[in-house]
């Protein structure tokens, strides 16, 4: 871990200036957009969901807009524990993954045995995908091995349903720290690395995703392993997603460029995608109410 | 003959303009003692809002570039230089002025704002200095803002006096709460006006209209201010401030017994030691080898 | 030193290679040239009038990108150089040096404004004529050169601080030529400080690129400027010669090559005329085994791609410590594929039109120098235009202190890469030039970086950046890199007497 290099906080800013200004228009914004729905996780994590809430959900994920079949379904839906079997009753015979957050989401403030349990169950109710937490506190106290070995745990206890590993970026604070945690996390066993839980005050943001995809870049180069990015939390708009889009198409290029290497944790992304694709489609500005809310 | 519709002069407190808490007004004379209009009475409690503005203001304000703040303070300029003709006309009612008088203050306060301005970006190069330490380190010194200013403005030149006291107190970052004229207030929640649609952002300057006597030692004694420039106060309340204002170390500065006349004077009132003196030098060092 | 060739391990290692633009590529999102309204003859701009020359001769300018004719653009003569310099006499003496430094202010504060108001008009025009790309242009050429004036019209008025207890003297009509790389911007950077030192000008750009500064001319006249205060003349060398060689002319200012610049200095030697040159470089970007190695290899493509390398402190020679050669040149060779290079107006270019056909000749045949010289090189995996001139960005590994693109300005999108061991022996390297424009250094220790900006012989040293400008900030160089210092309060030093 000591190779690993540091981040220049202005100069990555910088970089993330430019690649915003990437203007994606016509037939790129189309392909971008449809892109970007084919690696949506789409998300519920609230204490008040229900099943209603869910199913809806799974329906919206496999048919994003009922009138146009060209629009792909979405990746993944992402879900508390209890809801995995709803999900995966819902999903079944789709291309629509089931992910479940576990290990004491959002906190990951319980003890090991409790959390490496949770994610037993959770994939033994069906779930493909875990999305875990890392131990903030362990990180922040300078315990990495504690924080590699939580991780190392977990993916043995996920079996064959993939890993991903939220870093919780808001909390860590300095680049230095996403690039230090984005490494524990890939060494330590996860198939993704995921920047937040979206209940932090800051999630997701383009230069934190663009430290975490130069990481996965570094890992390539040393290992040849590709490790795949999720960044989640406050990516709203079709304008947000394609800025995340143009960070991955020159940053790692065409091999991310895929539902198995990229995903968007989102909840209401997904519409405002669908409104910009009706208006490339008709030419006219779209409004919310002609859009399902699910 | 059509009746004209009046103005209602409120103050100027987070970019927006609010009547004083306390309902109370002054009324507003001309130079013959007719009744102009009636102005806010201020409050302690609306110096106290207006400092929270001000401080919530201060972060954001000195972040900005230099550059930016300069260019704000030209586009004060400009939006002053369209609407001088309003101001004219207060200046003649309020003060007693010819039109020749008042279209001299205007224009000067506006080539003021313009002098100030060019300052933005260079207050730091003529206060700011590298230091030739003996020792391996880069060692230097720079102007950063004071913090939140109170401003007790001359009660005349009306405008000349505001423009030129808010002028140099905010071009480096610093937020400002301004006493404002009391017996010519009116041009001073002009003034509010002219910034409000100048880029300026809300609570960087806020304009309270009322009693100095009730007022500046409000400002004085509160902790949160983090100096007082005096343009207006008698040596015994001046004195008096200085010693409120020493509970929290307060800046407090006088430039009293500036005349009317002299506000005209480049040499006298256009200073650029007016900027430094609200401002704090930071020495930094760091050591230089491979 | 040891300038035996670095060893044969820097070559890339290719297995796990990126690929790039092969699953989703961006749509071209060109820029309208509507807002440009073009003529189809420039004259001179002589005592605020745009009058014929009367050389009556004029000559196309083209758009490098396309070849095709923009406009007829006049070529002044001796005759018409002289009118010039008669007509800013006239204006000095009449009006400017007496006129109250406050309203001198006020006047390019003006000029600044209607830079801003025209920002998008002159970027389009500035990306057309020099073969830029928008974004550049758009993004940092015009907003600067709007700074420039700002930053200098906030000066007119307070040369008394700038230099207390001296009583700071305007010098008389300024003769100012400036190259084709930035053309608004360096007419900005010349113009703006002469006129606030209550100087008059007497400006040439350069022969490729006379579109934007002849609306400059346009907003002087709009900003009411007293005619005769600028004057814009255009032409080729002679033309330039013969304000350099003007009598009547008091101070000389010279953006280009080192060659020319040792012409004017001899021309001018023992005239009087007070001089700056702001001449050619060879500069050096020194990466540390500890820099911050993504950040650092931006910076190194920014130092050397930004603006095709037509940048006289472009980043041309690359240091890397041995540590991280092979890391960063693995980097470099990823990171070069994704730029994009085409159509300048297109919002997306990286990397647009080499300036002229001359220019690319000379890049040519110097790229060709190095593969003779046993230099490899690794270039950017592009479709250049058929029309227009272009040049695919290009990083040479495997290259000696002593081949000639290691030593000469190519003034071009080609890096050579070299390595070093010591900081001590990084220094020797990078100083081992007559040139000493600029220089970056990357390091994420923070003393290392001011340890190694005191021992470069340049006049602008970036740490952990690159290719950073600022009117507050002076740039200029060092040994054969010129003398006298754009920018900042040193740039007010060549236009005022202080005596």
């Amino acid at each position: 871990m000591k190779d690993i290099g540091t981040v220049d906080q202005v100069n990555i800013e910088a970089r993330v200036a430019m690649l915003c200004k990437r203007s994606i228009k016509n037939q790129a914004k189309i392909a971008g957009l449809k892109m970007a729905i084919s690696m949506m996780d789409l998300t519920t994590l609230e204490g008040k969901d229900s099943a209603g809430k869910v199913l809806a959900m799974c329906n919206k994920a496999m048919h994003p807009l009922e009138s146009d079949p060209s629009i792909p379904s979405v990746a993944a839906v992402c879900v508390y524990p209890n809801m995995v079997p709803v999900a995966k009753k819902a999903l079944k015979g789709s291309s629509v993954k089931v992910a479940s957050v576990a290990t004491a989401f959002p906190s990951g403030l319980a003890p090991l045995p409790i959390k490496l349990d949770e994610v037993k169950r959770v994939v033994e109710m069906g779930a493909d995908e875990v999305d875990m937490v890392i131990n903030r506190g362990d990180f922040l106290a300078g315990r990495y091995d504690d924080v590699a070995n939580e991780i190392a745990q977990v993916k043995t206890a996920c079996g064959n349903a993939h890993l991903k590993v939220i870093l919780e970026t808001g909390e860590l604070e300095t680049f230095d720290n996403v690039r230090l945690a984005s490494f524990i996390a890939m060494q330590a066993g996860a198939d993704f690395i995921k920047t937040s839980t979206g209940k932090a005050a800051v999630n997701a943001t383009l230069p934190v995703t663009l430290v975490m995809l130069e990481a996965i870049r570094d890992y390539y180069y040393a290992t040849g392993k590709r490790i795949g990015m999720k960044p989640a939390g406050g990516i709203r708009t079709a304008k947000q997603a394609l800025q995340y889009l143009v960070l991955v198409n020159e940053t790692l290029g065409d091999a991310w460029l895929s539902p198995d290497m990229f995903r968007f944790g989102a909840s209401t992304l997904l519409n405002d995608v669908l409104m910009q694709l009706e208006k490339q489609r008709t030419g006219a500005y779209q409004a919310g109410d002609y859009f399902t809310k699910d | 003959m059509r009746l004209t519709v009046q103005k209602t002069y409120k103050m100027f407190v987070n970019g927006q303009f609010p009547r004083t808490e306390s309902g109370r007004s002054l009324e507003v004379k001309d130079a013959k003692g007719k009744f102009l209009a009636n102005v806010c009475w201020g409050s302690r409690k609306d110096v106290r809002e207006a400092a929270v503005a001000a401080r919530k203001a201060f972060g954001g304000w000195q972040k900005k570039t230099a550059y930016l703040r300069g260019q704000i303070l030209y586009r004060m300029a400009e939006m002053l230089e369209r609407r001088n003709a309003e101001f004219i006309t207060e200046l003649m009612a309020m003060s007693g002025k010819t039109r020749v008088q008042a279209d001299q203050e205007v224009a000067k306060s506006i080539d003021r704002l313009v002098w100030y301005a060019g300052w933005a970006d260079k207050f730091t190069q003529q206060f700011g200095c590298v230091n030739p330490v003996a020792g391996s380190f880069f060692n230097f010194s720079v102007p950063e803002p004071t913090g939140v200013v109170g401003i007790v403005a001359p009660e005349r030149p009306a405008l000349l006096g505001i423009v030129s006291t808010i002028a140099p107190v905010i071009l480096t970052g610093n937020t400002c709460v301004v006493i404002a004229s009391q017996k010519h207030p009116l041009c001073a929640v002009s003034l509010g006006e002219v910034l409000v649609t100048s880029d300026l952002p809300a609570g960087v300057v806020n304009i309270i209209t009322g009693k100095a006597s009730e007022l500046v030692p409000t400002l004085s004694k509160h902790m949160d201010v983090n100096a007082v420039v005096d343009y207006r106060s008698d040596m015994a309340t001046f004195k008096a401030s200085a010693v409120e204002g020493a509970d929290s170390v307060k800046r407090v500065i006088g430039h009293l017994n500036i005349t009317e006349k002299s506000w005209y004077d480049d040499k006298k009132c256009q200073n650029p030691y007016w900027i430094q003196e609200v401002t704090e030098i930071k020495t930094a060092w760091h050591p230089i080898g491979v | 030193m040891a300038t035996e060739k670095p060893a044969a391990r820097l070559e890339l290692v290719n297995e796990r290679m990126l690929q790039f633009g092969g699953k989703w590529q961006y749509a071209s999102a060109p820029e309208s040239t509507e807002p440009v309204k073009l003529e189809k003859k420039y004259n001179l701009f002589i005592n605020g009038k745009f009058v014929a020359p009367k050389s009556g001769r004029y000559y196309p300018t083209i758009n490098p990108a396309t070849e095709e004719t923009l406009a007829e653009v006049a070529d002044a003569s001796d005759t018409d150089v002289d009118l010039a310099v008669r007509s800013a006499r006239q204006a000095y003496e009449k009006y400017w040096r007496k006129l109250k430094p406050s309203e001198r202010a006020k006047y390019i504060f003006r000029i600044a404004r209607m830079i801003q108001e025209r920002a998008r008009e002159l970027s389009i025009l500035e990306t057309m004529n020099g073969g830029k790309p928008i974004r550049m242009s758009r993004d940092d050429d015009i907003p600067l050169a709007a700074a420039h004036f700002f930053y200098y019209a906030g000066w007119a008025d307070k040369l008394e601080y700038a230099f207390p207890g001296r009583n700071p003297q305007s010098l008389g009509v300024a003769g100012q030529i400036i190259p084709w790389n930035f053309p608004l911007l360096m007419a900005a950077w010349k113009i703006a400080p002469a006129l606030a030192c209550g100087n008059t000008v007497v400006l040439k750009p350069s022969e490729t690129t006379p579109l934007t500064a002849l609306e400059l001319a346009r907003i002087v006249q709009d900003a009411d400027l007293p005619p005769g205060v600028v004057n814009i003349v255009t032409g080729f060398g002679a033309t330039g010669a013969a304000i350099v060689n003007h009598p009547n002319v008091n101070k000389v200012a010279f953006t280009g090559s080192t060659e020319v610049g040792k012409i004017i200095q001899r021309a001018v030697a023992g005239t009087g005329k007070k001089l700056t040159l702001e001449l050619g470089g060879k500069s050096a970007n020194i990466i540390f085994n500890d820099a911050a190695i993504d950040q650092a290899v931006e910076g190194i493509i920014n130092g050397i791609f930004y603006n095709q390398g037509h940048v006289c402190c472009a980043g041309s020679r690359l240091f890397v410590q041995e540590g991280v050669a092979e890391k960063v040149i693995r980097k470099l060779n990823d990171r070069i594929q994704t730029l994009r290079v085409g159509d300048p107006l297109d919002k997306n270019t990286d990397v647009g039109a080499i300036n002229s056909k001359m220019q690319l000749d000379k890049i040519t045949e110097l790229v060709k120098a190095g593969k003779d010289e046993g230099c490899v090189p690794h270039q950017t995996r592009c479709t250049l235009p058929k029309k227009g001139f272009w040049f695919a960005p290009t990083v040479f590994t495997n290259v000696a202190m002593s081949n000639r693109i290691a030593q000469e300005e190519i003034f071009g999108p080609v890096l050579s890469v070299l390595t070093f061991r010591t900081p001590e022996e990084a220094v020797e390297k990078a100083n081992n030039t007559p040139y000493g424009l600029a220089a970056g250094v990357w390091s994420d220790k923070g003393a290392k970086l001011f340890k190694i900006a005191n021992k470069l012989r340049a006049g602008v040293v970036w740490g952990n950046t690159y290719n950073q400008f600022d009117p507050t900030s002076p740039f200029g160089g060092y040994k054969e890199s010129g003398f006298g210092r754009e920018g900042g309060v040193q740039g007010l030093l060549p236009y005022l007497s202080l005596e």
